[in-house]
């Protein structure tokens, strides 16, 4: 699905990392594998240090915590948010919605709408989505989209497949209208058969958690996890970002009528280095275009990877100035989607370490 | 031993890959190994083996990833 907007800006960008940075050699003696192997590793996939929430820390925390920063530093006004989107795979509560408790924490206006959105490692691309939407409604005129995780609760820790690379984080984007009417193109698509390529097969209402659910099990891989766990597909969904994003870019240019070229920066969500670079080369992107240093630093925060990669990587180009940026999401449902939009000058972009105990 | 048998040897030494039709099956090869595998024949042999092409079937045996480089034009 192709989709078009105009007058539309992300104008503001924060992300919020845990304090604490936990090293993978740390943690190698928790896996179920030969050293040499689980280093060999780190080296292809860009495993070194990674960025994990304290025990009890929730995703309103880190939402509450970067939003008083910016209120705090005058970047962000809070009586001016007339609509909060909020994207998350790990809620506070089934019920209510983390954007109900992020408004109620922080003293929002009630003149404005809060709205959950259920989405993973397309959930930047999913809430901008939502965001220019909005903005069609003439009452609104600044949203304030969060994306926020805290998924190392739902990782086992003797789970090599996905706990080397899980991080946890927030980001907060401000997005408004634009006197700018040049188009920003975008596309979509889902395919709901995959579903359980990615999935904590525990804790809904489908199977409750229970002693049963939480009993560790060996994959036969050597990674030991559990039904409350969150368990990946690994080459599934390896296979499966390899084969649709290339066309999915491919179709989002050739819609757009631009060509590789005349894209400053590929700022895709960042797994881990090695499919990052299959995905440049697919495409024919030079790697320095393409940055993949978000899991080694930081960890792979779900929908957060695009904002962390921005604020990390490009602070002074997008506060200095205009970027051509081509945006791409894919994982759970599964999802895949992109976006060509001009980044900036942003009023701000930062990257704030989180401290619980001044949450 | 061949360049191939070597570079399984290197992730896997506890196995002996001459023994298996299928790596796979046989849990002597996860989707990680072969992530590894990848990146030393790309650096060993100086090609870029196509993310589309990192299925487990192309690994599954030794003929299999002989097979999969010769499409690439490696004699291996």
């Amino acid at each position: 699905m192709n989709l078009l907007f105009r007058n539309r800006a992300i104008t503001g960008l924060a992300a919020v990392m845990p304090a604490t940075e936990r090293k993978f050699v740390d943690e190698m003696a928790n896996y179920n594998f030969p050293l040499a192997r689980s280093l060999k590793l780190k080296e292809v996939m860009g495993y070194d240090a990674h960025r994990i929430v304290e025990d009890g820390v929730c995703a309103s925390d880190l939402a509450c915590f970067g939003l008083s920063r910016l209120f705090a530093a005058g970047n962000l006004d809070a009586g001016e948010i007339d609509a909060l989107v909020v994207v998350s795979q790990s809620p506070d509560y089934l019920m209510p919605p983390t954007s109900s408790v992020i408004q109620g924490r922080l003293g929002l206006k009630p003149d404005m709408i809060c709205l959950d959105i259920n989405q993973g490692c397309a959930g930047f691309l999913i809430g901008l989505f939502q965001a220019f939407l909005l903005l069609d409604q003439a009452s609104i005129a600044k949203v304030v989209l969060v994306n926020v995780d805290v998924l190392s609760r739902k990782v086992s820790k003797q789970d090599r497949n996905s706990y080397p690379l899980v991080g946890d984080a927030a980001s907060i984007t401000v997005v408004e209208r634009s006197a700018d009417p040049g188009p920003i193109h975008a596309n979509i698509k889902m395919d709901g058969t995959r579903c359980e390529a990615l999935m904590i097969p525990a804790g809904g209402f489908r199977r409750p958690s229970s002693l049963e659910t939480a009993i560790l099990q060996d994959d036969g891989e050597g990674n030991r996890r559990a039904l409350d766990h969150l368990k990946m597909d690994g080459s599934a969904v390896f296979n499966f970002v390899q084969t649709e994003v290339p066309p999915l870019i491919e179709e989002l240019l050739r819609t757009a009528g631009a060509a590789i070229g005349d894209v400053d920066f590929f700022l895709f969500h960042q797994p881990n280095r090695f499919m990052l670079h299959k995905l440049a080369e697919a495409l024919g992107v030079p790697f320095e275009k393409m940055p993949s240093n978000v899991v080694e630093h930081y960890g792979n925060s779900s929908g957060v990877t695009i904002p962390v990669a921005i604020a990390h990587n490009l602070r002074a180009r997008v506060l200095n100035g205009a970027i051509n940026a081509c945006l791409a999401g894919f994982g759970v449902g599964l999802t895949w989607a992109s976006m060509l939009l001009p980044l900036g000058p942003l009023d701000f972009c930062d990257l704030i370490s989180f401290q619980p105990e001044s949450c | 031993m061949t360049r191939i048998e070597q570079a399984l040897k290197a992730i896997r030494p506890e196995y002996d890959f001459t023994s298996s039709v299928n790596f796979i099956e046989d849990g002597m090869l996860d989707s990680y190994d072969m992530v590894m595998l990848v990146a030393d024949i790309d650096k060993t042999y100086g090609i870029t083996l196509a993310g589309v092409d990192i299925v487990p079937e192309n690994f599954a045996s030794i003929q299999a990833i002989e097979a999969l480089l010769a499409r690439y034009g490696v004699q291996s």
